[in-house]
């Protein structure tokens, strides 16, 4: 006993077994509820209800509608803060990212109820504008602090080159800054949209219940004991998750190898 | 040219206030508005600190209480073990060799980048299907599931990083495994540890997807989780404006020490840099 534990490559043991037992098994269970009829046999019964239900798979673009829209918003103000903040003292840009940061920690469920008070403080009506605001109000942070990272360090030599070699400051930006600060934006994009497009609480929240999001429909269907087709869209959304993740490893690569051209 | 200069870093300087007093309107018109008895948000009725004292004198309802507390034990356990679990764990995937050590980082990877619904739903499939009554140990259970990856991945580096000669040199002047892992490897990796635990407890605290999969019939809430059935039901407890500001003070003063400390940390490692290399200033 004494010589196993001694053996520090079996401390990976317990761990092991957990991953099989919280991670994998539960995953794998996800994949076998979701190709089971409701009695039990195997069945594509859950995907061709989704294809024949208008209202789910209608959902399901609407969803991913918005989460693009709101990637887009959060990355149009995210990136022009994230360059200012790139330039500034790295001092003060430390303390101004964190106030970026701050109001990540105050719990999403409060800060999402905060934006609905601010709208009925202003008066403004509840539904697709609170929604989307509430989104990228919840999540620029996200996009801001990956590509100020990228951007921070970034060597400044090599803009000055490019303006030795007479670059216009927009040449710059376009043929230097921009391409060298790739990885940031993709790791910012999935930051983003991974999230959004996950949520389900939040929408339900923002409009006073009247638009669902994919995350709602899939949260409905596992609360009112629908647990096959609940299983059969959550394996959508992981697939819809794990597209957008290998998409970003390879235009990151790409970017990396480009980085290494220049 | 300095005209031009100073409207740039002017406009640049605005642009980034917008955003800020976008990010923080609704928080600040939270913490305003738990400065007054209001039931309803956006209706000022004078000021007063009923809320603060309600909430700590245990005047509101009993069940946001029972959730505070409900959270705060959670987090502790599950942030406790998953540190345990995955500092043990990390220890043992180092020594392994690369392919397994690859496997496993795989695996471990996977609850970080699952979005934390499909993380509960799985969760909550396994345990209907094992036929496990829904409850506290489910959600503990599910939360140490989603944290000890955190703290697999916080201890790793360190142990990466440790010259693996100090151990063997502690078990060549006579230690026991156990001597010089207590006294060599332990101290290396703390910071790992440490850091680990907070990302965990954090996790914990933050949580709602997994929850609200994993805390079953019986009406166990934590905070996140009775925010939520709150809010459905239309009215938002007055006291959450107290507790919210209340968080929010906390976690700005404890960012504001920690960033002060890396600061004068970070201050005081290049003062001893440029002392030790002093042609490096020069070139500068």
């Amino acid at each position: 006993m004494l010589k196993f534990l001694s053996r520090r490559r079996n401390w990976s043991i317990p761990y092991v077994i957990f991953l099989a037992v919280f991670v994998v098994m539960p995953l794998v269970l996800v994949l076998v509820y979701a190709f089971q009829s409701e009695s039990g046999g195997f069945s594509f019964a859950n995907f061709s209800k989704f294809i024949n239900q208008p209202e789910a798979a209608n959902t399901f673009i609407y969803s991913i509608g918005i989460a693009l829209i709101t990637t887009i918003i959060s990355l149009a103000l995210g990136y022009p803060a994230a360059y200012i903040l790139s330039r500034m003292r790295p001092a003060r840009a430390r303390v101004v990212v964190m106030l970026f940061i701050l109001p990540m920690w105050i719990n999403v469920l409060v800060r999402t109820l905060a934006t609905v008070a601010l709208f009925d403080f202003l008066t403004l009506p509840l539904g697709e504008g609170a929604l989307i605001f509430g989104m990228v109000y919840n999540f620029l942070p996200f996009m801001i602090y990956p590509i100020y990272n990228v951007l921070q360090k970034m060597d400044p030599s090599l803009i000055e080159a490019a303006e030795d070699l007479g670059a216009t400051p927009r040449q710059v930006f376009r043929h230097v800054v921009f391409p060298l600060s790739m990885p940031g934006i993709v790791s910012g994009v999935m930051m983003v949209f991974m999230p959004t497009i996950s949520t389900f609480a939040i929408a339900e929240l923002l409009t006073m219940n009247n638009i669902k999001l994919f995350g709602t429909t899939i949260q409905e269907n596992i609360n009112n004991g629908m647990w096959h087709y609940g299983a059969a869209l959550s394996l959508i959304m992981l697939v819809i998750i794990g597209i957008t993740t290998l998409f970003g490893d390879q235009s990151a690569e790409d970017a990396a190898n480009d980085g290494g051209l220049l | 040219m300095e005209d031009c200069y100073n409207m740039k870093k002017l406009l640049s300087t605005s642009y980034l206030l917008v955003l800020l007093v976008m990010l923080y309107a609704p928080i600040v018109i939270i913490a305003i508005f738990s400065f007054t008895e209001s039931k309803v948000l956006g209706n000022w009725t004078g000021f007063s600190t009923e809320l603060y004292a309600s909430l700590f004198s245990g005047g509101v309802r009993y069940s946001l209480l029972d959730a505070i507390k409900n959270t705060f034990i959670i987090a502790f356990i599950a942030a406790t073990v998953s540190t345990l679990l995955g500092t043990v764990a990390a220890i043992g995937i180092n020594d392994l060799r690369y392919g397994k050590r690859k496997a496993i980082n795989f695996v471990n990877n996977i609850p970080i980048l699952n979005p934390d619904i499909i993380t509960g739903i799985s969760l909550f499939l396994l345990f209907v299907s094992m036929g496990i009554t829904q409850g506290y140990t489910t959600v503990i259970l599910a939360h140490i599931a989603f944290c000890t990856p955190y703290v697999v991945l916080s201890v790793m580096p360190r142990l990466t990083q440790m010259n693996p000669n100090i151990y063997e040199a502690a078990l060549d002047l006579g230690a026991t495994p156990f001597q010089a892992l207590r006294r060599v490897i332990i101290p290396e990796i703390r910071p790992g540890m440490i850091s680990g635990f907070i990302l965990a407890f954090t996790l914990s605290i933050d949580d709602f997807a997994v929850t609200i999969f994993t805390n079953g019939t019986d009406g166990l809430q934590t905070l996140s989780t009775y925010i939520y059935a709150d809010a459905r039901k239309g009215g938002l407890t007055p006291e959450l404006r107290a507790l919210s500001t209340i968080i929010l003070v906390v976690v700005l003063i404890l960012l504001i020490v920690v960033n002060y400390r890396s600061h004068r940390q970070a201050r005081r490692a290049e003062q001893q840099q440029a002392a030790l290399k002093p042609k490096n200033s020069l070139r500068r």
